[in-house]
């Protein structure tokens, strides 16, 4: 009877010890926070039709920039993360450069019609364009920290032994802003041709 | 006895990992208006604090006006949402705080303004809003006159009007989670704050569980006295475990507040609603809002 007792106690602390409950909170944590990343790359796409439309009704010259961001919008709508893809680096890589493409011919954007910026219109969907990419850096850091403190928990002692026996958990990508060619110095071109 | 030692190097290994991790510096939350760069003067401070005052009081909704002496390096959106994370701006879930700041030291073109907007506010003060407010009424007087304390008044005029004008549609969440904060930030006084209560309860059961084992062994000649020893390490794995959980739970702050509402600044009179600096009710921010380029 002893024994019994003194088992059934040893195990839930021990349980309750290494992870069983730890390892899905930190988990769900970090997909919550992962989701609040998407939304905000959900609502950037969003706002680029308007964007568009906006700078083509103020007779835009250059169309070849246009057309890049539409583009880079909807190829960037193609890559989807669910939250079971969260451990994968290769997916996650897709996802962050697909982003870094509509970043990128965002910013072309800007610097190509440095006189629109006075227009009303165009100005009040700047501001909510770069609320939204605001937005998106703080959520992206949050995520983060949820991605650190997971993996924490899965590697460190006690939690690890349920994280490994219990769940297989593996590591979590964190967000890499990896603009393409981010790396390499911008060549720098004024004005003839693009 | 071996054992035993090896318990008590994982309990400060428990604890040495939990550690807070160093804190950021931002400037004391010490009221509704924060001139932590010292540059309104006494009657334009008072006016912007009655004012801000009226509008927690009317609406639960918690503005805040502060100068900024040193962003250290920052970006203003970065230092705009760990100083309202760290004072904890607005109440707890449903985030209904913002932080109007403005930093005269920085180099011209960062010192802002920046409207910082919490989560629940994000519909009433959108970016846009924020953008047009900041370009339409604060940075003409900038530009012009360098005249901080009249940009923070027009500023702060043009968002308490856009928040008296649009009420909460949530109103029962509203007072819900206003309710909640009076009632925490006075048992908090009364309880003596964050000895983890696990313990105790654990601490019982334990002794519990002991004194029957104690009982029940006497009553038998085979029994050992070596059950005792035998269990003495799994209560001390427990309550290292409780310990460690308690000190991550310090860390991550609890729930929404994702910083651990930093609200026990004021005096407790009167509560979130009442004429009394209330401190921040741990507030959440997500980067909403916009900045000007002055």
């Amino acid at each position: 009877m002893k024994y019994r007792t003194l088992f059934a106690l040893t195990t839930s602390v021990a349980l309750a010890g290494c992870g069983l409950n730890s390892v899905p909170t930190a988990e769900e944590n970090a997909k919550a926070k992962w989701a609040d990343v998407e939304n905000y790359y959900q609502r950037r796409a969003d706002l680029i039709p308007n964007l568009v439309s906006t700078v083509k009704a103020a007779g835009a010259q250059e169309k070849a920039i246009l057309v890049e961001v539409t583009n880079a919008r909807a190829s960037a709508s193609q890559v989807k993360v669910s939250g079971g893809d969260l451990t994968d680096p290769a997916k996650m890589q897709a996802y962050e450069r697909a982003q870094a493409g509509v970043t990128l011919s965002l910013q072309r954007l800007q610097e190509a019609y440095p006189e629109l910026k006075s227009q009303g219109n165009y100005a009040t969907l700047m501001s909510q364009l770069e609320g939204t990419e605001n937005r998106i850096s703080t959520a992206r850091g949050d995520y983060n920290a949820a991605v650190q403190s997971y993996n924490t928990t899965i590697r460190t002692f006690p939690d690890a032994i349920g994280a490994k026996i219990f769940y297989g958990a593996k590591p979590i990508v964190p967000f890499k802003a990896t603009t393409p060619g981010a790396e390499a110095a911008p060549a720098v071109n004024f004005g003839n041709g693009s | 006895m071996r054992l035993f030692q090896m318990m008590m190097a994982a309990v400060v290994a428990v604890l040495i990992g939990t550690a807070p991790a160093a804190a950021q510096t931002y400037p004391k939350f010490t009221g509704l208006v924060v001139d932590a760069a010292n540059v309104l003067p006494p009657a334009t401070e008072a006016d912007l604090t009655a004012k801000l005052q009226a509008l927690q009081r009317d609406t639960k909704r918690q503005v805040v006006v502060a100068t900024i002496p040193d962003l250290q390096g920052r970006e203003l959106v970065e230092y705009g949402v760990g100083l309202g994370r760290a004072w904890g701006v607005g109440l707890k879930d449903v985030d209904n705080g913002a932080i109007l700041f403005i930093a005269p030291n920085e180099p011209a073109g960062r010192r802002g303004p920046r409207l910082e907007v919490g989560r629940g506010l994000e519909p009433f003060l959108t970016d846009a809003f924020s953008s047009v407010m900041i370009r339409g009424a604060m940075l003409p007087k900038l530009r012009q006159s360098n005249d901080i304390p009249g940009a923070l008044e027009a500023g702060t005029d043009a968002i308490i009007a856009q928040l008296r004008a649009s009420p909460e549609e949530q109103k029962a969440r509203l007072d819900a989670a206003a309710a909640e904060f009076d009632r925490t930030h006075k048992t908090a006084r009364s309880g003596g704050g964050g000895f983890p209560v696990g313990l105790i309860v654990f601490g019982f059961i334990a002794a519990f569980v002991l004194l029957s084992f104690g009982r029940r062994s006497s009553g038998r000649r085979y029994a050992s006295r070596g059950g005792d020893s035998g269990l003495m390490p799994v209560i001390l794995w427990g309550i290292a475990n409780e310990i460690g959980n308690q000190a991550s739970r310090g860390n991550w702050g609890g729930g929404g507040s994702g910083w651990g509402g930093g609200g026990s600044g004021g005096s407790d009179s009167g509560g979130w609603g009442g004429s009394d600096f209330s401190g921040g009710g741990g507030g959440d921010f997500g980067g909403g809002g916009a900045s000007g380029d002055w």
